[in-house]
């Protein structure tokens, strides 16, 4: 053994000694504050103490380790407390932390001594580093001491309120820990559960919901205000949280929602119905008489469970699947099967659990697992349990048209080497002749044919399972019978016995020659029987008796006096009875007259069921469901309501303007995404790289950039040829180099050319991708559509210059069409930092060119408007329209805002005119020439152009002040001794002067 | 949610016990060793056992017993999933899970037990995670803690606490030598009836990687033929969206071994089964019988089948078997009633065989 334990040989080192086992056994649970020093416990560790009060740290934590392996034995370790309690102070995290493990196991047991290790926890729940605070936290809600509940609370309550999710996470755990502690403090909890459960993050979600559980789960009012977000959380949700939310959920559908099954017809309904945002209103409205609509809400949360059942977690896979079965209407339950199917391949204890729920369902519905049938064929090496769950299932899916390969199936199964399974098989097979009547006769002949098996065991329960089968159709069959009873001399198993016993006194009017015989031949032999077969003979001579009391009375007083003498209390009151009955000597009683009439009467035949056949009152899933009773703290399932609650109380309150909802927009494309992130780290890290802003465009670009360190943006562009070469091996030492793995980040810090291109490709996916998104979104978020959409397009502007021309056109139709709805035009908050300097090419350098945007913002950096960034943030702007190529007779004018700042007065817009001549000779002095203002209009004529080439393009500037309003400024653009009318009108948002956020403060301002 | 758990051995000790909440006796174990005495084999002990105020979910795994009590309603999946995820996790920091290697790292065990569960509601699980709080106990770890006797298993300075964005990655993750390796398993799992005809197939996948990235990978992955894979489940890691749209499995990985994906290929579809055996046993009156069995390539698709091991679950009723193969060895245990022939490569030519008598019990 180890060096560490040799010192003391006599001490229970853990690994290696068996003993103790047997050690702890003799071992009591002493008080050591009275009997510990006159206790062997006291020299057993006094050792421990000793290294325990050393000031060694080594020392110290090997005591330590000691100690937990004690606990971990379940030996009693409780009297080192005070030795132990003391080192909670210590600097050693390790130490620290196996004494935490010490006080969560003893400090309910040393309440008073406990109490000295809180201040320690105090001071560490404000510890910088949020592990110490949430272990610090951890521990002294574990701290079962109901004197501490005050400052559990204000622990709790400062928690909820951390930095950190994880610490929050912990706080939420620490809720139903305070409340086994104390109810008394339920309202108080429930306070800080609804701050909880308005967190964002998916780290805290699925804790809050737990605590809610565990502590208020009546209140569902709670969750209406947080249905929708939690619906939309769930896919990042860690998957255990993801349990429990869909649980809740469950529940929560089924108090606020409709029946979507109660009207048979109601599932035909199209789906694409429910998208559609605009008849959310009046579909509510109509909810209550007419045809059944699904509630918007009732069709989010089945939307945003289904990718779910892609989960690697069975748990999950299996509380969506009960989802669906519970909530959904008939006709979409279907594809869960598939995934419980995929279950079946896992660990045998979930293919056990996941078997018994599977064959619930069947009973119910059939349909979902009919075509899964062969995935339920039995394999040799399944367990036995496995095995017969297997068997139900097929049964209960047995039809018309697959019994035949069922019951081939059955064959070889009836010869496997396991009885009880051969046996179930057979009561199986009984079963699917008692539900499928076309195949009762098949099946009849099939057990007939068993019973000359050389097993036993299948021959007896072939028995038992045909007495049941021709009970049910009690006409014919006398071959059988006789059959039957010819083997009663060779079955040895009881209950076949008793069964064939049974099966000929009650059809002794059918073989009235065998009857007798069989009862002398039973008679005989009757000392040596089983008990149920004894009772089966008293029966059987009693039957006889009746019918046929020449033969037979004499056999019966026989058998009844053997009887009377059994063992058996059982047999003996029967005999007893029966005697009365049957055979009343002398004074005949009132009863037994009517003897023929009470063992002759026909006799319901037994309906043979599954054995699941009740499960369905409790959920699927569910632990009571596997015990089929109700476990503590199970509720069932609600009723649905007959009318629908008020949908409304899930509205949350408009929030003003388009920045928050377009937040919910992006939150919603990380859930499609599943990709989990919490929501809290979006925030603080995406803020730290203003190039990550540049892709918001892309969800997977964005979410990697910022989880991507920005010292590797820089030199990931060496990467870029290798874009195509996946996974490629590349031996660079750089440790900030992923050059070997072609990555989304890679690509999207490429040269601007393979961006776009890239971009491009995906282009149109992602604009469909967006609007179906947004346009299953309620109505309320329409506006976070439209901005979504439009980031979007956002990329198709960094086209590299080659391709401007041609598609500015189209950009030009794009942008008129997103302006009509926007009134701000918010298209670049995408692109940012590496914005391609557009400008540049355009200009020709002019001689009496006026300066470019950098110039002009120079030039005013005195005004308090501006921010020096401004120069950085060159934004690519739309072209539009400003005079056609065919008025213009071969001159085409384009125009677009520049969003820098006019030289001239900050008033004034800046417009950039863009000159094409489209003919082969040039076109010359072209000039501005009558303005037609409105009033408090201005403009500042731009140069005069002396000349444009023929093909070639010009670019000039212009500055006008709109006067903030949205006329139009008409003038007149001269070309030779042409004129042409012209007008400009700017969008409301060009007329603000253009101010430049970084993406911290644009984020702080979403809130707003 | 989760009680208790008690770590039992095949012998039926309980050696390793650990309460999230309030302490619940030991002694409870014996509803457990009750359902465990009915069961023939280990296999067939029931997962869920309910005793009067307790339930006890069980797992049998690496030959120990995890026993989870639970006292209110819990789905039980949930429990069973989480036991597995404990055993994942040791086999992951001790490379296997036996009751040798947790009586040997008893202190990382509990601790790592007390970080997974938090009042009996899963709190860390991600095996990366819990490698931030704490150490994987490394071999110079071992021999340091032995000749110094000094033992570092948590990180003498606690992490920055700064948790990784992504719960399943670590951060700062840094190696000399990037490399990636994926492993492709599939399993086909076939029912073939007495006459040799295939009556069900069906085959489960699995991608396992064993990833050694430097910083923040961002992988993605391409199949030639993704509409094979109609039924998956993913990592958390793998963006669900982009598989839905582009059938592309992108993700960040964590750091070390996971399992990417699993997939499986239900009986619908047309399976091709890679192996044929031919196989005839009969039994004389008495107590012997014979043997007979050949295995043959089928559907390889001009691929060699090595690596072939056979297995024969004898009936409870056979004594021994002596059989001579014509290639690789064979073993039989008289207990568990197993014959297994490691039969190695399939030579066309020279078809591999096993022939000789099974004696029974009269």
């Amino acid at each position: 053994m180890d060096i560490n334990f040799s010192r003391n040989g006599f001490q229970n080192s853990f690994p290696n000694e068996r003993s103790m086992a047997t050690g702890g056994d003799v071992e009591t649970a002493t008080d050591p504050a009275s009997s510990s020093f006159f206790s062997n416990d006291y020299k057993r560790h006094d050792d421990l103490k000793d290294m325990l009060d050393s000031n060694k740290d080594s020392l110290k934590l090997e005591a330590m380790k000691r100690i937990i392996g004690m606990i971990a034995k379940g030996k009693d370790a409780s009297d080192l407390f005070p030795a132990v309690v003391k080192n909670v102070v210590s600097k050693n995290v390790e130490v620290k932390k196996l004494v935490y493990v010490y006080l969560t196991r003893y400090a309910e047991e040393q309440q008073d001594l406990a109490l000295l290790s809180i201040s320690t926890f105090q001071r560490a729940l404000k510890d910088p580093n949020q592990l110490i605070r949430a272990s610090a936290l951890r521990v002294l809600s574990s701290i079962r001491v109901p004197m501490i509940v005050p400052i559990m609370m204000l622990a709790i309550k400062e928690a909820v309120m951390d930095m950190s999710p994880y610490v929050r996470k912990t706080a939420a755990h620490a809720i139903p820990k305070l409340y086994s502690l104390d109810d008394e403090q339920k309202d108080a909890l429930i306070e800080v559960i609804e701050k909880l459960l308005g967190d964002k993050t998916t780290l805290v979600a699925g804790s809050a919901i737990q605590a809610f559980e565990e502590v208020c789960p009546e209140r569902i009012d709670l969750i209406h205000k947080h249905y929708r977000k939690l619906c939309n959380l769930l896919a990042d949700v860690e998957e255990w949280g993801q349990v429990v939310i869909i649980n809740m959920l469950t529940r929560y559908a089924r108090t606020q929602f409709l029946n979507p099954n109660l009207e048979e017809n109601g599932e035909s309904e199209p789906d694409q119905k429910f998208y559609d945002s605009s008849d959310s209103e009046a579909d509510k409205k109509e909810v209550p008489k007419k045809t059944y609509t699904m509630d918007m809400d009732h069709r989010l949360l089945l939307r945003a469970s289904k990718p779910l059942l892609n989960s690697r977690n069975a748990a999950v896979v299996m509380a969506v699947a009960q989802l669906y079965y519970h909530c959904a209407p008939k006709s979409e339950v279907n594809f869960v099967a598939k995934s419980l199917v995929r279950l079946l391949r896992s660990h045998k204890e979930v293919q056990y659990i996941v078997l018994s729920n599977i064959a619930a369902m069947t009973i119910q519905r059939k349909g979902m697992f009919e075509p899964y049938l062969k995935s339920f064929y039995v394999h040799s090496n399944d367990p036995t349990h496995v095995k017969l769950l297997k068997l139900e299932i097929l049964t209960n899916l047995a039809t018309e048209t697959s019994i035949s390969t069922i019951l081939r199936e059955f064959q070889t199964y009836v010869t496997s080497s396991d009885q009880e399974f051969a046996a179930a098989t057979i009561h199986a097979i009984g079963r699917c002749a008692s539900n499928i009547s076309e195949i009762t006769d098949t099946c009849l002949n099939g057990l007939v044919n068993l019973l000359s098996n050389r097993n036993e065991n299948v021959v007896g329960e072939s028995v038992v399972v045909i007495k049941k089968l021709l009970q049910m159709q009690p006409s014919g069959h006398k071959d059988i019978i006789v059959q039957m009873a010819k083997m009663t001399e060779n079955i040895a198993v009881p209950m076949a016995r008793a069964s064939i016993l049974w099966l000929i006194g009650e059809y002794s009017d059918r073989v009235p020659k065998i009857a007798p015989d069989v009862l002398r031949i039973m008679a005989k032999t009757f000392i040596t029987e089983e008990d149920i077969v004894k009772l089966q003979i008293l029966n059987l001579a009693a039957k006889l008796c009746i019918t046929n009391p020449k033969q037979t009375k004499l056999l019966c007083q026989y058998v009844f006096s053997l009887a009377k003498y059994d063992q058996s209390y059982d047999i003996r009151d029967r005999a007893r009875y029966l005697k009365a009955l049957v055979l009343p000597g002398d004074q005949p009683s009132l009863l037994s007259k009517y003897a023929k009439k009470i063992f002759l009467c026909s006799k319901p035949a037994p309906v043979l069921q599954s054995r699941f056949k009740d499960r369905d009152q409790f959920q699927l899933g569910t632990l009571s469901h596997m015990i089929n009773q109700a476990a503590v703290g199970y509720h069932d399932l609600p009723m649905w309501p007959e009318v629908a609650p008020d949908p409304k109380v899930r509205d949350i309150e408009i929030t003003p303007a388009h920045v928050p909802s377009g937040r919910i927009g992006k939150k919603i494309k990380e859930k499609k995404s599943f990709y989990s992130e919490s929501d809290g780290s979006t925030t603080t890290e995406g803020a730290d790289s203003t190039a990550s802003s540049e892709e918001e465009d892309d969800d997977e670009n964005e979410e990697v950039s910022e989880e991507e360190s920005s010292e590797s943006e820089g030199e990931d562009t060496d990467s870029e040829e290798e874009e195509e070469e996946e996974e490629e091996e590349e031996s660079s030492e750089d440790e900030t180099n992923h050059a070997p793995i072609k990555s989304v980040v890679n690509t999207s810090f490429e040269s601007p050319q393979r961006t776009t291109s890239k971009q491009e490709m995906h282009r149109p996916k992602l604009i469909s991708e967006t609007t179906e998104s947004s346009e299953e979104e309620s109505s309320e978020e329409e506006s976070s559509e439209e901005e979504s959409s439009e980031e979007e397009v956002v990329p198709v502007k960094k086209v590299p210059e080659k391709k401007k021309k041609i598609e500015t056109k189209k950009k030009v139709s794009e942008k008129k069409k997103t302006d009509v709805v926007n009134l701000l035009d918010l298209d670049d908050f995408g692109p940012a930092a590496p914005a391609p300097t557009v400008t540049v090419p355009f200009s020709n350098t002019g001689v009496l060119q006026p300066m470019s945007g950098e110039v002009t913002s120079a030039m005013s950096a005195g005004s308090n408007f501006i921010n020096p960034t401004t120069i950085h943030v060159q934004v690519e702007q739309p072209l539009r329209e400003l005079l056609n190529r065919i008025t213009g007779d071969g001159l085409y004018i384009q125009y677009r805002f520049t969003r820098t700042l006019s030289a001239f007065s900050p008033k004034f817009t800046s417009v950039e005119l863009i000159f094409n001549n489209t003919l082969s000779k040039p076109l010359e002095n072209i000039r501005l020439k009558d303005k037609k203002l409105p009033t408090g209009v201005e403009i500042d004529d731009f140069p005069i152009i002396p000349v444009v080439g023929g093909g070639s393009t010009i670019s000039s500037y212009m500055s006008i002040n709109f006067n903030d309003t949205t006329q139009a400024a008409t003038f007149n653009i001269g070309v030779g001794d042409k004129q042409y009318s012209v007008n400009i009108t700017a969008p409301v948002g060009e007329l603000l002067v253009p101010n430049t956020l970084t993406d911290n403060d644009f984020k702080s301002l979403m809130g707003m | 949610m989760i009680h208790s758990l008690f770590i039992i051995n095949g012998s039926g000790d309980v050696f390793m016990e650990k309460h999230w909440k309030s302490i619940i006796h030991r002694s409870i174990c014996d509803y457990f060793f009750e359902a465990q005495t009915k069961a023939a084999t280990p296999e067939d002990v029931p997962s869920v056992i309910p005793t009067p105020h307790h339930y006890l979910i069980n797992i049998y795994k690496h030959k120990i017993f995890l026993v989870a009590v639970v006292t209110t309603e819990v789905p039980p999946l949930f429990v069973i999933e989480f036991l597995h995820r404990v055993v994942d996790t040791f086999s992951d920091y001790f490379t296997e899970c036996t009751e040798a290697t947790i009586k040997d790292n008893y202190v990382i065990v509990y601790e790592l037990l007390d970080e997974m569960l938090d009042n009996g509601y899963p709190m860390a699980t991600e095996s990366n995670f819990l490698q931030e709080l704490i150490k994987r106990p490394s071999r110079f770890s071992k021999i340091k803690s032995k000749v110094t006797g000094i033992s570092d298993t948590v990180s003498s300075t606690l992490p920055t606490g700064q948790l990784s964005n992504i719960p399943w990655r670590r951060t700062g993750v840094k190696y000399t030598n990037n490399e990636a390796y994926f492993d492709l398993i599939e399993e086909i799992d076939a029912i073939i009836d007495k006459s040799g005809s295939t009556v069900t197939a069906e085959i489960e996948g699995y991608i396992d990687c064993l990833i050694k990235l430097s910083g923040m990978p961002d992988l993605t992955l391409t199949f030639t033929n993704p509409r094979l894979l109609d039924d998956i489940s993913f990592h958390p890691c793998v963006r669900f969206k982009r598989w839905e749209s582009e059938k592309v499995l992108s993700f960040v990985p964590p750091d070390g071994n996971f399992r990417l994906i699993s997939y499986h290929i239900g009986s619908q579809n047309l399976v091709a089964i890679p192996i044929m055996v031919r196989h005839n046993i009969s039994f004389r009156e008495g107590s012997s019988g014979r043997l007979e069995m050949s295995i043959a390539p089928k559907q390889t698709m001009g691929k060699t089948v090595d690596n072939v091991s056979i297995e024969i679950p004898f009936s409870k009723s056979i004594l021994n078997v002596s059989l001579t193969p014509t290639q690789g060895k064979y073993s039989f245990d008289p207990v568990t009633k197993v014959m297994n022939w490691d039969v190695g490569k399939i030579d066309v030519q020279k078809l591999p065989s096993i022939r000789g008598n099974v004696s029974c019990l009269s």
